[in-house]
């Protein structure tokens, strides 16, 4: 009943090939080449068979198993695709294609929640993400048209409603998308495959495959993420000691402002020291559990810096800026002062306040 | 940007709907209503029961752009009321407008849909008309003069409203108790003939009682015939009959405000409130195109001087001085063919042959017409003893006012 739409078709020659040889040997990369190709041409049976092989030799792959679950959804057995995508999105959380194809199957199975659930998800980890929000429209669709059936007791089955659901084909298709969760916030973790992803931005095509021939392993940090932060480059170099601290500053107030736009509570917490002097003097407990009911609230958040200043003393910072603060509910700019400090080596917000 | 247009045009799609709910609003609220607007009704305690108070949050959210809160709100209602269609449309509306701009409120229903939707918008619109302007506590209905004793509530129906109004009998003031959404006549108001789908407009009571058992769904809960036609109506030559309170099918919270055949349809879960407080034989049901409230001093007042009335027509029967006797009665005078000439000259003789007469009225109850017909039923037991001849006997009389005085435009048995 849903059609699956092929996007990013395209992709499958060119990026897919770069990404694939910048994270593992050729020899798999060739294999993972096959293989979307089999699929391309139709051939789940065959496609199957050789992702199966592939995944023997590298049962946690993220790109075979991606292309595991696109085989099942195209052989019809969406539980078992649900299956795979499922685990991807548990191992890879920040990937939103596997969320994506999540969502296409339960459309299928008209399970609208649950695929908005999922898209919502693909977006929470990448705002910008444009099939997720194409789909995301057409669930909204979906639902309203059942919403009409129940308020108009009318069959709209065979209405304009059905549009075509996007099941995203490679691990690749984000490519394009603002690099605003691959900054300094991943630099800290074990490179994943979609960061490769970015490669093709900062160099062309064919000199990425050099460095990586020459180290075979992903293991290395992925020379995308080492460009020096942008806070960091423009400052008038004062002091070694004041520029590390206002490096590291920076470096925690993008997490905090990163773990806040994904709505990751745990994360976003672990910004405030443990004395952290809340707004209104109430319990710290009884402050986290509000911001955690407010940053669970449905919809995506985002939020942003800009006309950062920080003055440091000693272990102890003054840290202003402007904040834009976007939800679905609300948008806001306001001027707003950290005053951060070190807590067991790390930069810690102590309290916070709008103003300047 | 897309996100933000797509925000920009459901407002002003709802504004549309929310603009012609408020024009009619201002345009008939009575005059003391408004004064009262700013003032807490404390009858708004009583209908937070409906769906009225989260609908109303659902279009404020949506008219300052809280489409996130709106949706939010819209699923409560639904969770609360999951046969609410009106509720459906609007999550329809809300889920549409984040896929693509609205230009109008429930075009995702299709083309077809389009009487569905007018229904419904017309629904949400008399919802929360009727919300935002209750009536204040210290106003009553014109119409319920004066309850008996026994007549522990009265029902007062507003169909341009499309609400019912439960009164309690609070020795012998009228207290709100609660108000509830019904459904008219397909055509409205003013029944006249077998067939036309409309509501009768006039004083009514609750005859029986139809279990659920006994009806089929589409009845609902229960249903409770009124005595449509009435003796004026049939008097007037209005025919037809079947006109009910009662519920919906049971996948129908709600029906559109004008869909019935001419009975009042009430949501299930208000009919069984409402059930609670009907009393059969006994409940007035007076069904209004527009209720008159009266502040209590202006009630208390037209409710003094009738009976002041009333009284003086007993005591000049008592005194058996006939002229006294007939300045109380119309010269349009009718009962059972007989016209005012012939009721005067018939109790002229009577009178003659006895040497005292005693008439006790007991238990008056006393209602006025709500409809373009201006009288007053009142209704009492009468206790009537002299030389000759005693009996008792339930009274009615209408009461008309002709040249500014009370008078009787008909009598008989009740």
């Amino acid at each position: 009943m849903t059609k699956i739409r092929l996007t990013a078709s395209r992709l499958l020659t060119s990026a897919v090939s770069v990404a694939l040889l910048a994270l593992a040997p050729v020899v798999h990369a060739d294999a993972l080449q096959d293989i979307s190709k089999q699929i391309k041409q139709g051939q789940y049976p065959q496609a199957l068979e050789q992702v199966d092989k592939y995944l023997a030799g590298k049962p946690k792959d993220a790109q075979g198993r991606f292309l595991k679950g696109i085989v099942l959804t195209e052989m019809n057995k969406p539980n078992e695709a649900i299956a795979v995508f499922s685990k991807l999105t548990e191992d890879y959380p920040e990937l939103p294609e596997p969320y994506n194809n999540l969502a296409v199957i339960y459309a299928q199975q008209k399970q609208y929640d649950k695929a908005k659930q999922a898209l919502e998800m693909a977006i929470r980890t990448h705002p910008s993400y444009a099939t997720a929000h194409e789909n995301l429209g057409d669930i909204y669709a979906r639902l309203a048209s059942q919403a009409y059936d129940r308020a108009l007791q009318i069959d709209s089955s065979n209405s304009s409603a059905q549009n075509k659901l996007a099941l995203i084909r490679d691990l690749m298709s984000t490519a394009g998308r603002p690099g605003k969760i691959t900054k300094p916030i991943t630099d800290a973790r074990p490179v994943e495959p979609v960061k490769l992803a970015e490669a093709p931005k900062s160099a062309p095509a064919t000199a990425v495959a050099v460095p990586v021939a020459a180290a075979p392993v992903a293991a290395a940090p992925a020379p995308v993420v080492a460009p020096a932060k942008p806070a960091e480059a423009p400052r008038p170099a004062p002091a070694k000691a004041a520029g590390d601290a206002n490096a590291e500053i920076t470096n925690a107030l993008d997490l905090w402002v990163a773990a806040w736009s994904r709505k990751d509570v745990k994360a976003y917490l672990a910004a405030y020291a443990r004395d952290f002097k809340t707004p209104a003097g109430e319990s710290r407990s009884a402050w986290d559990a509000e911001r955690q009911k407010r940053i669970s609230k449905p919809g995506a958040i985002q939020v942003s810096y800009e006309n950062l200043r920080i003055s440091v003393d000693g272990d102890k910072a003054t840290v202003k800026f402007r904040q834009h603060y976007k939800s679905a509910s609300l948008k806001t700019s306001s001027n707003k002062v950290l005053l951060m400090g070190k807590r067991d080596g790390k930069w810690q917000i102590l309290q916070e306040r709008i103003g300047s | 940007m897309s996100r933000l247009l797509r925000s920009l045009t459901i407002i002003a799609a709802c504004s549309l709907l929310l603009a012609a709910g408020a024009a009619e609003a201002a345009g008939k609220a009575p005059r003391h209503l408004k004064k009262n607007a700013g003032e807490p009704a404390v009858a708004a305690i009583y209908t937070d029961s409906g769906p009225e108070p989260l609908l109303a949050k659902v279009f404020d959210a949506i008219e300052s752009n809280r489409l996130e809160v709106a949706m939010q709100q819209t699923e409560m209602l639904i969770k609360a009321y999951p046969n609410f269609r009106l509720a459906h449309l609007v999550m329809g509306d809300l889920l549409l407008a984040r896929s693509r701009p609205l230009m109008a409120f429930g075009e995702g229903g299709g083309p077809a849909a389009g009487e569905k939707v007018a229904d419904l918008r017309d629904e949400a619109i008399v919802r929360l008309k009727g919300y935002r302007t209750k009536p204040p506590a210290d106003y009553v209905p014109r119409y319920l003069l004066q309850m008996r004793a026994e007549q522990k509530y009265a029902v007062v129906v507003d169909t341009q409203k499309s609400r019912l109004y439960l009164y309690q009998n609070d020795h012998g003031t009228p207290r709100f108790v609660a108000d509830y959404y019904i459904t008219q006549g397909k055509l409205g108001a003013d029944k006249a003939r077998e067939g036309d789908r409309r509501t009768p407009i006039g004083v009514y009571h609750v005859t029986s009682s139809l279990p659920r058992q006994k009806l089929g769904d589409f009845y609902g809960s229960g249903a409770f015939p009124i005595n449509y036609p009435n003796d004026w109506d049939k008097r007037h030559g209005r025919n037809g009959h079947g006109i009910w309170l009662h519920g919906t099918p049971s996948d129908t919270f709600s029906r559109p405000p004008k869909a019935s055949d001419g009975c009042v349809v009430l949501a299930n879960q208000d009919l069984d409130t409402l059930s609670k407080s009907l009393q059969i034989g006994l409940t007035p049901v007076i069904i209004s195109n527009s209720i008159e409230w009266l502040s209590l001093d202006d009630w208390q007042s037209e409710r003094t001087s009738l009976l002041k009335n009333v009284e003086e027509w007993r005591q000049d029967w008592e005194s058996r001085n006939i002229d006294q006797y007939a300045r109380h009665y119309s010269h349009k005078f009718n009962s059972d063919g007989q016209g005012y000439q012939g009721w005067i000259e018939q109790k002229r003789k009577v009178n003659a042959a006895k040497s005292w007469v005693k008439v006790g009225t007991g238990n008056i109850s006393m209602f006025r017409n709500p409809g373009n017909e201006e009288y007053v039923v009142v209704t009492f037991e009468q206790d009537y003893r002299s030389s000759n001849l005693s009996n008792q006997m339930k009274k009615r009389q209408y009461w008309i006012k002709e040249g500014g005085n009370w008078k009787i435009v008909s009598e008989g048995a009740a």
